[in-house]
């Protein structure tokens, strides 16, 4: 009987594909642990870098020389969208998804008649807009083997960034990440990083000062023009920090379901396998009695 | 008014250390600065150098940090450093840091590109720095 063997073989490859996925979810969960607690250890820097250029650039709004990164070059025709995705696949819907927000957002900008330009941060969402966008794609970083992200790894990339800003390559910059919310849900979004889109410094939460003024050494503008592209790397450090846990947060759901549908698919298998096992017996048995009789 | 203050450095991965101290002596882009608990509110950048932590009545710093820049903030009481790069200054070594800008220095010379170039110059500033602020500490 070539069905039962072949049956055998099914069953037993299906076996092999679920440890594969058992495996991958326990370390996704391992790794996410990790992510989740980088993105919970960054939180403080942010904080209080924001609370700064908050209550500062309140006081610049509306002037003339205010730094070109808080107000802009004036200009609106060029964009600059950096999208970050993972290096690998096998996490379901996430990198899809941060393309999916990708491709709405670029061809949103075409369609109003931008220049658009494309920074891949990211080997996945290069192949994923490659088709479509590829003239667009000025340039990918990969962080292949890049086991932990760290601010290292964020800087070069903010360096290209201002680098390009500073030689009047775009207007605008936004960043294409995805938020960790829970483990269940990460949601693409798309964030303004050039120019810089600053929290109203009166919803941001301001120490208790007992009626003092802040001092600002040097003066208020050379601090800002300091702070800006820190803020910027800060930004871009955040986002893959948190796209790092995304990742995770997806390959863990990704991969139970897998598993679980792997047990399912394994059940049925045998069911049918043990059927025909069955079948096969009965009929073996009919032949020798009906071998039998006719003696 | 509390007699000590609350000092928090902090680095954009994670936050380095947090604790209560009698006074904080830091490399401000003007000049360096000591903060002690009541003073007044300031924000300040810094330039690459030492961050000395006094705990107790002493005349010796208790700790001592490397920063390579940053930014510092004192609200009443608390006092928060924001720096990129900050490395205990127990944890530098001389010899090494000599052998690692001599290394930067070759790596200047071979250097193929222009960017690869001013990474390691970057790099070699940076290094001189930390060992400015070494022999410093050392002298103290």
């Amino acid at each position: 009987m070539a069905n039962l063997k072949a049956l055998r073989g099914r069953i037993s490859s299906v076996k092999s594909t679920q440890k594969i996925t058992k495996a991958m979810n326990m370390v996704a969960a391992a790794k996410l642990r990790r992510a989740q607690d980088a993105v919970e250890a960054s939180r403080p820097y942010a904080v209080r870098m924001e609370r700064v250029i908050g209550t500062l650039a309140s006081g610049m709004a509306g002037r003339d020389d205010a730094p070109k990164l808080l107000a802009g070059t004036g200009a609106d025709q060029k964009h600059l969208v950096i999208v970050a995705t993972a290096e690998r696949g096998l996490c379901g819907g996430f990198n899809t998804n941060i393309v999916k927000a990708a491709r709405a957002k670029i061809a949103d900008l075409l369609q109003s008649g931008k220049d658009v330009q494309v920074l891949c941060v990211g080997r996945k969402g290069r192949d994923a807009l490659r088709r479509q966008y590829g003239s667009l794609i000025i340039e990918t970083i990969e962080f292949a083997g890049v086991r932990n992200i760290g601010f290292e790894h964020a800087q070069p990339v903010a360096q290209k960034v201002l680098a390009m800003y500073e030689d009047g390559a775009f207007d605008v910059c936004h960043l294409i990440y995805s938020k960790f919310e829970s483990v269940l849900a990460q949601v693409p979004s798309v964030a303004q990083l050039i120019p810089a889109q600053v929290a109203d410094a009166d919803t941001v939460e301001q120490p208790d000062l007992d009626g003092a003024v802040y001092t600002y050494e040097p003066d208020e503008e050379d601090i800002l023009r300091a702070l800006l592209p820190r803020n910027v790397a800060v930004q871009i450090f955040k986002a893959l920090l948190e796209n790092g846990a995304s990742e995770q947060g997806a390959r863990m759901t990704a991969m139970d379901n897998a598993t679980r549908n792997a047990g399912d698919m394994i059940d049925k298998l045998t069911l049918i396998y043990n059927r025909q096992r069955q079948a096969a017996i009965t009929t073996e048995l009919i032949e020798i009695i009906s071998g039998a009789e006719a003696l | 008014m509390a007699d000590r203050i609350q000092f928090e450095l902090v680095s954009p991965a994670r936050l380095l250390t947090s604790m209560e101290v009698d006074m904080i002596v830091v490399p401000g882009t003007e000049g360096d600065f000591a903060v002690l608990p009541g003073h007044m509110p300031v924000v300040s950048t810094l330039r690459p150098g030492a961050v000395d932590v006094y705990v107790g009545n002493t005349d010796k710093p208790s700790e001592r940090f490397f920063v390579a820049g940053g930014f510092a903030e004192v609200a009443l009481d608390t006092f928060t450093v924001l720096a990129e790069t900050a490395i205990p200054m127990a944890d530098l070594d001389r010899s090494d840091l000599e052998q690692e800008i001599s290394n930067t220095r070759e790596d200047i010379e071979d250097a193929r590109s222009d960017e690869d170039r001013q990474a390691s110059e970057e790099r070699l500033t940076q290094l001189e720095d930390m060992l400015n602020s070494l022999a410093e500490f050392t002298r103290v």
